[in-house]
């Protein structure tokens, strides 16, 4: 029997006591921290208790199950123990056919609501043989640093859900590439009483700053209304990156990328000075050749 | 008017060639004539009627419901051109002279282009009130399938599976904690499946059930929610007893709590509460509904535009509602409640 502890993120009260129960049963080694109701607190939660199991569900107020793992992902290890492999991800959800299709063609471990014993004992198994393989493997030690597999895998996995999740909402039937939408030329920002004509093929950067977007050209800057998630799909994917959740870069003017200690990547551009930060989840573009 | 297709107008032609052999029959009947010379003239003047009747409908007329005034000109003039195209067309075959006609016996001559307006005219009209019929029908299933169509999306957004399968989730797991509570909380989804179902079925703007039943279907509703939000959810409804048997279409309040709870409270970390009030003045009923939750970029609650890309089909549905029931004297008005979060209420003429 396997000795684990584990975190549950789960906004309905009596949802969260049953699936407590319900491991007790099936996995009686295992030891839930903390149960928490929103999905900043399980980020936080998670941080602070560097969990191996992280059950959450998909729907969360403030921040969705999705997201919260994102998060938590782009901030681990904690800085308490650095060499603590990434909690196995487990999500759960009542009802959702594109996220159980995307979970599944990710691979990802996922509950269905109500929790039914005999899937539970299903997915408790899989869990337990992951984490006596992890322990078996030589343990990480400062002179020898291996790269944390469970982060990595779990960065592919839910790279691929945000993937399925753009293709269904962007196309709505949910099937194959979004059409593609005419590729914009000019963005027309508004600047006191006029409106600027703005050319994408000066853009440097997009940046998502609370309701706004941030257009940065070599010299200027333009603040446009509209989502970056919406220009997104307007945009030559070859031509724009994205490195963050929030900002999306042109390619070219990408002059370095830095790697620090701790492994986060960050580039500056050849025309600016900003230096912009590089999500974990993006970071696999950046390879020497 | 569109073109007939081929098969339709094959159809049509024989039916005309039919009536011009009865007509033939009949006029042999009381007429000197021989059987022969009869037909060929009926048919010779019956194609040509048919074909100028034909040729003006295609050229002059769109629609049989807007065009039939035109229908009452094109007749009588195709009939008289018809008439007279098909004697021309006889003396073509026959190598005679129809004229002599009209000189030696008018009164037959006359009552030939009487017979030949009479039957062209009930032709015309069988022809053309089939096809109205035909077209009525139509009109009516696509009617009836929009009505399902809409009644069908209600009902998928009131049993809407996320919200069903999570109330069955908290349902399972109280069975075990609190059998007592999780029989109350069975008996409050009961009546609301019970409810939403009976006023899907319902025909759109017929039935009404009182206020009273109203609150008593929308506390199921919030009672499930209760239980599945823990402490998040706070609410109060206040109805005063001597609005209770005022008369409102089913379930009319339900898509604004419901984008309350999901839109405003179910998103907000902290929770909130709603709040659901009847009041009065001598003439009209408001209903509003009120919450604490995350409010909308007031911009968007100007006019028509919901306040979030998901309030759209609850909000629809109510002001269709009230506009099939109450035409212009029902209301629905949106803002931005005092405490944050929206205050909507819908407004129309109380019964007295």
């Amino acid at each position: 029997m396997t000795v684990a502890t584990a975190l549950i993120a789960e906004d309905e009260p009596l949802l969260a006591m049953a699936l407590q129960a319900e491991l007790a049963r099936a996995w009686p080694g295992l030891q839930v921290l903390r149960t928490v109701g929103d999905g900043a607190s399980a980020v936080q939660a998670a941080l602070e208790l560097a969990p191996q199991v992280l059950f959450f569900d998909i729907r969360m107020p403030g921040l969705s199950g999705l997201d919260a793992a994102l998060e938590l992902a782009e901030l681990w290890p904690p800085a308490h123990a650095p060499h603590q492999p990434f909690p196995k991800l487990v999500f759960v959800t009542a009802y959702d056919q594109y996220a159980v299709q995307a979970f599944e063609a990710q691979a990802m471990d996922y509950l269905l609501k109500p929790v039914q014993a005999v899937r539970l004992q299903k997915t408790v198994s899989k869990l337990q043989q992951t984490l006596i393989k992890n322990a078996h493997t030589a343990p990480e030690t400062i002179a020898n640093p291996v790269p944390d597999a469970t982060l990595e895998a779990t960065l592919h996995q839910l790279r691929g859900l945000l993937e399925h999740s753009a293709r269904v909402t962007g196309s709505g039937s949910g099937m194959g590439a979004a059409p593609a939408l005419p590729r914009l030329q000019v963005l027309q920002a508004s600047v006191g009483p006029q409106i600027h004509m703005v050319s994408v093929s000066e853009v440097l950067v997009f940046e998502a700053a609370d309701k706004y977007l941030r257009v940065l050209t070599a010299d200027r800057e333009y603040l446009l209304r509209t989502p970056l998630k919406d220009l997104l799909t307007q945009l030559d994917p070859d031509e724009f990156w994205q490195i963050h959740r929030g900002t999306v870069v042109r390619a070219s003017a990408i002059a370095v990328v830095h790697r620090d200690d701790a492994g986060k990547l960050s580039l500056t551009l050849r025309e600016r000075h900003d230096k912009l930060p590089v999500s974990r989840l993006y970071a696999h573009r950046f390879k020497a050749m | 008017m569109r073109p007939l297709p081929p098969t339709a107008l094959a159809l049509r032609g024989l039916k005309v060639l039919v009536l011009n052999t009865v007509i033939a029959l009949g006029i042999t009947l009381f007429e000197n004539h021989s059987f022969g010379l009869n037909l060929l003239y009926s048919h010779c003047i019956g194609i040509c009627i048919w074909c100028y009747i034909e040729g003006a409908n295609f050229f002059l007329v769109d629609n049989w419901q807007k065009h039939v005034y035109r229908l009452i000109f094109i007749v009588p003039v195709s009939v008289v051109l018809g008439y007279v195209s098909g004697h021309l067309l006889t003396d073509l075959i026959l190598g005679t002279t129809s004229f002599q006609y009209w000189k030696q016996t008018p009164r037959m001559a006359w009552g030939m282009l009487f017979v030949s307006l009479v039957a062209g005219g009930t032709i015309c009209w069988v022809f053309v009130s089939r096809e109205q019929l035909a077209a009525e029908r139509q009109n009516l299933e696509i009617a009836r399938r929009q009505a399902s169509e809409a009644q069908l999306k209600l009902l998928e957004s009131q049993l809407e599976p996320h919200m069903l399968f999570n109330t069955l989730a908290n349902l399972r797991a109280l069975i075990s904690l609190d059998p007592a509570r999780a029989q109350t909380m069975l008996d409050h989804m009961i009546a609301y499946l019970r409810a939403t179902l009976s006023a899907s079925r319902a025909p759109a703007g017929g039935t009404r059930h009182t206020l009273a039943d109203e609150f008593a279907r929308l506390h199921d509703y919030l009672e499930l929610m209760a239980i599945r939000m823990g402490p998040r959810l706070r609410f109060t409804l206040d109805l005063p007893d001597a609005l209770r048997d005022q008369p409102v279409p089913p379930l009319l309040l339900q898509p604004l709590v419901e984008n309350s709870i999901q839109h405003g409270l179910e998103p907000k970390v902290e929770g909130g509460s709603i709040r659901i009030t009847a009041s009065a003045d001598h003439r009209r009923l408001t209903l509003q509904v009120q919450d604490t939750g995350l409010g909308a970029d007031p911009a968007r609650l100007q006019g028509e535009a919901a306040p979030s890309p998901g309030h759209g089909f609850g909000l629809q549905q109510v002001r269709e509602r009230l506009a099939t029931t109450f035409g212009s004297d029902g209301a629905m008005l949106l803002v931005a409640a005092p405490e944050g979060g929206i205050s909507a209420s819908v407004t129309f003429p109380l019964k007295t």
